[in-house]
């Protein structure tokens, strides 16, 4: 069978996906691991924000465990972490999630896998969140097989450490910043 | 480590391009550079899994989950169809949310300021799991076109938004679902920016009279298909 083409989500994308309890708080009172928080930008070709898109984000626990049934380990992944989140950019392009810094698996780095949708993008995009301060990304193959001049497009960089550390993962869809996209083979 | 199934990549014969300049917010809002090749691992092959209890049993009935005063105005209908995978595999216990303008084309949405009214009692929201055999099933009202800023007398032909999750982060999909026959589809940017013609005509959900309910509503019939898990020469 054929797959069913993608569409833009249009300006109105809240209607439908924002709902409920705050989808960009993952975090339970027991859920195990480094509090953190994660805001940025998304800016478009001009360097303007993108006040109507939405980043979706995937990661798996403290341990580097996914719940999910597909993670052989998926019976020790912390019940009180989903590991899905969701937000809106607001009138300055900005998101932010509330969660715990993941765990590094199968000798990669940790990170954070996410989706980038918006009115004017017919398809989303897929990229990831490094962060600077964890020394395995000096061997992490995924960022080794980036091209060093936009690798640090995938580091998320601390602004606040601390009980309570902020890191910054501005997010640019196009232009002299672009980040860095994947095509999962 | 265990051998992973992999899944087959976006199928760029079938899905728009990035840039599609006749749709003009995508000329700022395209990825100028090449997607970088990434090999697949378990946290694209993993994804959120959500369960009934996340679900009222109204959030498919958009005629009825945010009634106020009454019942919301506009021809009631009923939209169904399987999500797939590109394998022809029914994919169960998948989220699927749907957002829409209301019969005279307008959103509950602050930025929405065409000239039409707001109905008090139709939101445009509703979502669900597909059943055991993949199936969706909503109750919604048909909705209206509407103009929009892209060039002069600009109109969206009539849709509903589908966001779609699958088993894992790769198959996620968010789309629109379009109504045959609609005379403002061979004029619309976003639909035309998916080059392929049968894949074009795949987002026009078909009226199905099996599906229609006597006295009550029509029905759609929209089927959603999702990359698959590869073929291996083993198979």
């Amino acid at each position: 069978m054929k797959q069913t083409a993608s569409q833009t989500v249009g300006p109105y994308l809240r209607i439908g996906l924002i709902y409920g309890e705050p989808q960009n708080d993952l975090l339970q009172a027991q859920t195990i691991g480094e509090r953190i928080k994660i805001v940025g930008v998304v800016y478009d070709g001009d360097g303007q924000p993108i006040t109507d898109a939405m980043v979706e984000i995937w990661q798996p626990d403290a341990n580097g465990i996914y719940n999910h049934p597909s993670d052989p380990l998926n019976e020790q992944a912390d019940p009180h972490f989903r590991g899905f989140g969701r937000s809106e950019t607001r009138n300055a392009g900005t998101y932010e999630f509330k969660t715990i810094k993941p765990g590094g698996r199968d000798g990669q780095a940790p990170y954070i896998n996410v989706n980038v949708f918006s009115r004017g993008m017919l398809v989303h995009t897929l990229t990831r969140i490094y962060f600077e301060d964890e020394p395995a990304n000096a061997d992490d193959p995924v960022l080794n097989g980036v091209d060093s001049s936009r690798r640090h497009t995938l580091i998320a960089v601390p602004e606040q450490a601390g009980n309570s550390p902020i890191y910054r993962f501005d997010i640019h869809i196009q232009g002299d910043q672009e980040t860095v996209f994947f095509s999962p083979e | 480590m265990t051998k992973l199934v992999t899944y087959n990549p976006l199928d760029w014969a079938r899905h728009p391009p990035y840039l599609h300049p006749p749709y003009k917010s995508t000329v700022k809002r395209s990825p100028s550079r090449p997607l970088v090749p990434l090999v697949q691992t378990l946290s694209e092959l993993t994804g959120p899994v959500y369960g009934e209890n996340e679900i009222h049993p109204l959030d498919n009935d958009l005629t009825k989950n945010s009634m106020k005063t009454g019942e919301p105005i506009g021809e009631r209908i009923i939209v169904t169809g399987k999500l797939l995978d590109d394998r022809g595999k029914p994919i169960p216990n998948a989220l699927i949310e749907i957002w829409q303008a209301n019969a005279c084309g307008r959103y509950m949405h602050k930025v929405d300021q065409h000239d039409a009214p707001l109905d008090p009692n139709f939101h445009g929201a509703g979502r669900m799991l597909t059943d055991k055999n993949g199936v969706y099933r909503f109750t919604t009202i048909r909705p209206g076109a509407y103009p929009w800023g892209n060039h002069s007398n600009a109109w969206r032909p009539a849709h509903i938004h589908f966001s779609v999750f699958g088993v894992n982060f790769l198959q996620r999909l968010v789309t629109q679902m379009y109504f045959p026959g609609d005379p403002l589809l061979p004029l619309d940017p976003i639909y035309n920016g998916i080059p392929d013609e049968d894949a074009r005509n795949q987002l026009i959900s078909v009226y199905d009279h099996d599906v229609t309910q006597p006295e009550w509503a029509l029905g759609f019939r929209f089927n959603i298909v999702v990359c698959g898990p590869r073929q291996t020469p083993f198979e």
